[in-house]
């Protein structure tokens, strides 16, 4: 991800859903939402959120639970050739 | 003969320049990722990368100077809510064509998606629309579906320069759309067309151009290389006739391209019929017609002509001038200066080549 943008970096988010902090992460890096969840709001088919090391369910509505100070991450699969 | 080809192949954007008798790669952007359409804008100059990344999604780049610097602008996305199919939310999936508006509209550009959107941009690609006339046309949700693709995909847009909002546009698999007013009423033109592998080959959509041509110097000639062989109308797509060979190889394919100065004179990359997708009999040919389809010539010099599995997708056929180009799905270029006669080749190690077109 830090391909296409440059400046990323761990970041502490506020919001009280995955929702609220897509759209946190997205303001501090434009567009960058675009490439995790598309435009009906799902995840895309080939990244995975992880939130204190658990995969998430709700890949349609991200609605799994978290706490104040968990650690969101986010990766792609890996695949391809 | 525009002297650059652009590519977009499955691991990056490509430019080959012709210049001191010689070609070269020029630019090489987007290395790694998958480039489903490289387009260059002949009324700016603009090139515009297509990508369709495995894991981020569908986007899209553009370049002012030729490639040296890229810009993201959003890429096409479908309204919330919108749904290919009862319970399947429609997002972007690919973008499969891309076609600017022409010289009257100068800000207006048209991109075509799977699954099965048309959209259109008036600010010179900075805001790309849904349309919705065609999305919500009665016969989509039914009567359109995949080919070559899971779901249905518009890869072919054809505008008429004498009147621009007239457009032509190739659905797999739908067939053949026409608009004659930018896009707010749509007629389907698919009569004389055969969809064999239909319960009805002769039911009113789920045809199969694999790609849509018209003739520059008279753009109510159209061509198709469908997947039922080799259509081509002259009354602006009203009427179709299959003019492909019974037995030669001028039959199946995917690309097709037609000279710039005659309407008569097409050409079309064979392969083998659709249960192996190879090239023909292990041999590459193009074959040509120089009289609108009643005789076809295959023409190899130059091309492998044993143990060859090459073929050519649906975008990666172009003609301009004397000069074709042709990109193969085992990354090998071809460059024919004499419409086809002669072949020479341009690159062995190319990755998997998705698109080609000629630009200044």
């Amino acid at each position: 991800m830090k391909r296409f943008f440059s400046g990323l970096k761990e970041t502490t988010a506020q919001g009280t859903s995955l929702k609220e902090i897509l759209n946190e992460m997205d303001t501090n890096y434009p567009g960058i939402k675009s490439y995790i969840v598309d435009e009906q709001g799902s995840l895309r088919k080939h990244v995975n959120i992880f939130i204190d090391g658990q995969l998430i369910s709700d890949r349609t509505s991200l609605s799994d639970p978290f706490s104040k100070s968990s650690e969101i991450y986010i990766m792609q699969a890996l695949s391809g050739g | 003969m525009q002297p650059t080809v652009l590519l977009g192949t499955r691991k990056g954007f490509l430019a080959w320049h012709f210049s001191k008798n010689r070609w070269q790669v020029e630019n090489l952007s987007f290395e790694g990722l998958p480039v489903s359409i490289a387009y260059a804008d002949s009324r700016t100059g603009t090139w515009w990368a297509c990508l369709d990344h495995g894991h981020w999604g569908v986007k899209l780049h553009r370049s002012a100077d030729r490639g040296k610097t890229w810009e993201e602008v959003k890429a096409p996305a479908y309204p919330e809510g919108e749904e290919i199919k009862e319970g399947i939310p429609a997002a972007t999936r690919y973008i499969w064509a891309m076609a600017n508006g022409g010289k009257t509209f100068n800000s207006r550009l048209w991109i075509g998606t799977d699954p099965g959107g048309l959209f259109l941009s008036e600010d010179a690609g900075n805001n790309f629309e849904l349309v919705e006339s065609l999305w919500k046309h009665p016969t989509r949700k039914d009567g359109w579906f995949g080919g070559g693709r899971d779901q249905p995909g518009i890869h072919s847009i054809v505008v008429d320069p004498r009147n621009e909002n007239r457009i032509h546009i190739g659905i797999s698999c739908a067939g053949v759309f026409e608009t004659n007013d930018a896009g707010k009423t749509w007629a389907i033109r698919n009569k004389g067309m055969r969809a064999d592998f239909l319960p009805d080959p002769n039911a009113e959509t789920g045809y199969d151009p694999h790609i849509l041509v018209a003739a520059p110097s008279d753009p109510d000639i159209l061509w198709q290389q469908n997947h039922c062989g080799i259509f081509r109308s002259t009354d602006g797509a009203k009427n179709w006739i299959d003019v492909g060979e019974t037995d030669g190889p001028a039959r199946f394919g995917f690309a097709m391209a037609v000279a710039d100065d005659n309407p008569d004179q097409a050409w079309v990359a064979p392969a083998n019929s659709d249960m192996t997708r190879t090239a023909v009999q292990g041999a590459l040919c193009i074959c040509r017609t120089d009289d609108g389809g009643k005789s076809w010539k295959a023409l190899r010099k130059g091309l492998p002509q044993e143990n060859c599995f090459d073929i050519v997708y649906r975008h990666a056929l172009a003609a301009s001038g004397d000069a074709l180009v042709f990109g193969t799905t085992t990354g090998n270029l071809f460059f024919s200066p004499d419409r086809g006669e002669n072949w020479k080749v341009l690159s062995n190690y190319l990755p998997m080549v998705y698109s080609v077109q000629f630009t200044d």
